[in-house]
């Protein structure tokens, strides 16, 4: 592409405004679509398993010891190598780039279903089993409301990494928001390299905005009441679980 | 079991490369820490002493914190003037998501002090300077470090990512392996990566326990501080 400039901001405008780059299969929306498959199946395998496990862990409290180092080791995997060496072992296609996408979401969803469910007052919990309640009334009519915000901060984070590091799968297939890094870096066009990483910093503080906002409304409507009024700083201690449940970004 | 044999082959054979690479990639690691730490800890003071300020730092904080980190390697070398090779870049944007971090959980930390104690470490005449070095300071060290740790693991993942566009790591053994379509020297940088990301952790720990003697000595912690801290691990 040719530009009216060698300056790499107005490069980077005029790739960004240019018609031709937000049409067809290889255009920018088509891009944001594929983008959002992957995080989307990615997320979903990722809570298939993540939550059913958070739940039992934070339930019963058995295998605390296990998850917290599989966390660990999970959290310590480079993502990059995981998606290219899928890629060698298995096919260069879309199911093994989620495969290693997956084992990035799965820590943040885990931990987050972990630590909203122990995050619950036990008195509260002590009191539902002194009402009657049957251990699953327990898990689903007082652990999961309480602990909702808690959770989806998890879902949140997760969210957040598969966006940022979805685009390292460009690398391997030439599918997502990575495409224009790796065809800017590879063309030598300054434009697209800058311009489709602006188009990921935007996908991923919209994404992480709309996750935000659904956090804010999963408040269950009985705990809604007894909300103490919340300062800037001075949070509540849920909403400081809240946010130190969302774990790193890449 | 071909691929094992190809792993243990391939790391006496790349010795040098390899203990390049770590180097690259330790540098790239741990400074960002460091400096995130040095950052965070002033800024989180700040931010509780000026409560307006500090809102406005920590939503620019998540804000930061939310732009994944390729897009922050390609952008910093245009706004820093530095080249696009160069690990200042990494190092600058893995700083920017430890100060992030950082700042909330410390500025958690630093709430979660006692008051009675700060009132006794003024009332023996310590000057605010020294009391928050002396006093507050030390005893949030188990929350900051708690923090750093998860900073340390992902970071050393991280890193990696600084070798799409060129920047020398152990990421290199990734983007290499996958041109030249060599399995096993990935599986080489997971695992280098991995050991990485467990000795800087034993370290960590290590580091704890030398800077709170006291947590040994009364076992008894505040239940919130225990809480905090392990709400940080959690993340």
């Amino acid at each position: 592409m040719d530009y009216s400039s060698s300056n790499l901001f107005v490069q980077m405008g005029e790739w960004l405004s240019d018609p031709v780059n937000w049409s067809g299969s290889r255009g920018i929306p088509m891009r944001v679509l594929e983008h959002l498959g992957y995080v989307g199946l990615t997320m979903l395998i990722a809570c298939a398993i993540a939550i059913p496990l958070g739940l039992f862990v934070g339930h019963t409290g058995r295998g605390r010891v296990l998850i917290v180092s599989g966390i660990g080791i999970l959290r310590a995997l480079p993502t990059l190598g995981m998606v290219f060496l899928f890629a060698l072992l298995f096919y260069r296609g879309v199911l093994p780039s989620v495969w290693a996408l997956v084992l990035l979401a799965v820590p943040p969803v885990l931990s987050g279903v972990y630590a909203g469910i122990s995050s619950v007052n036990r008195t509260v919990v002590d009191a539902a089993r002194s009402m009657g309640l049957t251990e699953w009334q327990i898990l689903f009519r007082v652990e999961v409301p309480n602990g909702l915000q808690v959770m989806i901060g998890g879902v949140r984070a997760g969210i957040l990494q598969v966006v940022a590091t979805a685009t390292v799968v460009a690398y391997a297939k030439a599918d997502g928001l990575g495409v224009f890094l790796v065809e800017g870096t590879q063309i030598n066009d300054n434009g697209r390299l800058f311009g489709g990483a602006v188009i990921i910093a935007v996908l991923a503080i919209a994404v992480d905005g709309l996750m935000a906002l659904i956090q804010k409304f999963a408040i269950s409507p009985g705990l809604r009441a007894t909300q103490p009024p919340a300062g800037p700083l001075k949070e509540s201690g849920r909403q400081e679980a809240v946010a130190s449940a969302q774990g790193g970004t890449t | 079991m071909d691929w094992v044999q190809g792993i243990v082959e391939y790391i006496p054979a790349n010795a040098a490369l390899l203990r390049e690479l770590t180097g690259n990639h330790l540098v790239q690691s741990i400074l960002p820490i460091v400096f995130g730490v040095l950052i965070a800890v002033p800024l989180a003071q700040i931010a509780r002493l000026n409560r307006p300020a500090g809102a406005a730092m920590l939503t620019a904080s998540s804000l930061l914190y939310t732009i994944p980190s390729l897009a922050m390697f390609v952008f910093l070398p245009l706004v820093l003037g530095t080249s696009i090779l160069s690990m200042v870049n990494v190092v600058v944007a893995l700083t920017i998501y430890a100060v992030a971090l950082l700042m909330r959980s410390t500025v958690d930390a630093l709430n979660s002090i006692d008051d009675g104690v700060r009132q006794a470490a003024v009332a023996m005449g310590y000057t605010p300077l020294r009391r928050f070095l002396t006093v507050d300071l030390p005893l949030s060290v188990p929350v900051l470090i708690a923090g750093v740790r998860v900073i340390s693991v992902t970071n050393i993942s991280m890193v990696s990512v600084g070798a799409l566009i060129g920047v020398p790591s152990l990421g290199r053994l990734f983007t290499d392996g996958l041109t030249r379509n060599y399995p096993e020297q990935i599986a080489v940088g997971i695992l280098v990566t991995l050991l990485l990301a467990l000795v800087l952790d034993l370290l960590l720990v290590l580091l704890e326990r030398v800077l709170t003697p006291w947590t040994r000595a009364t076992p008894a912690r505040t239940a919130r501080a225990a809480a905090l801290e392990a709400r940080t691990v959690a993340a």
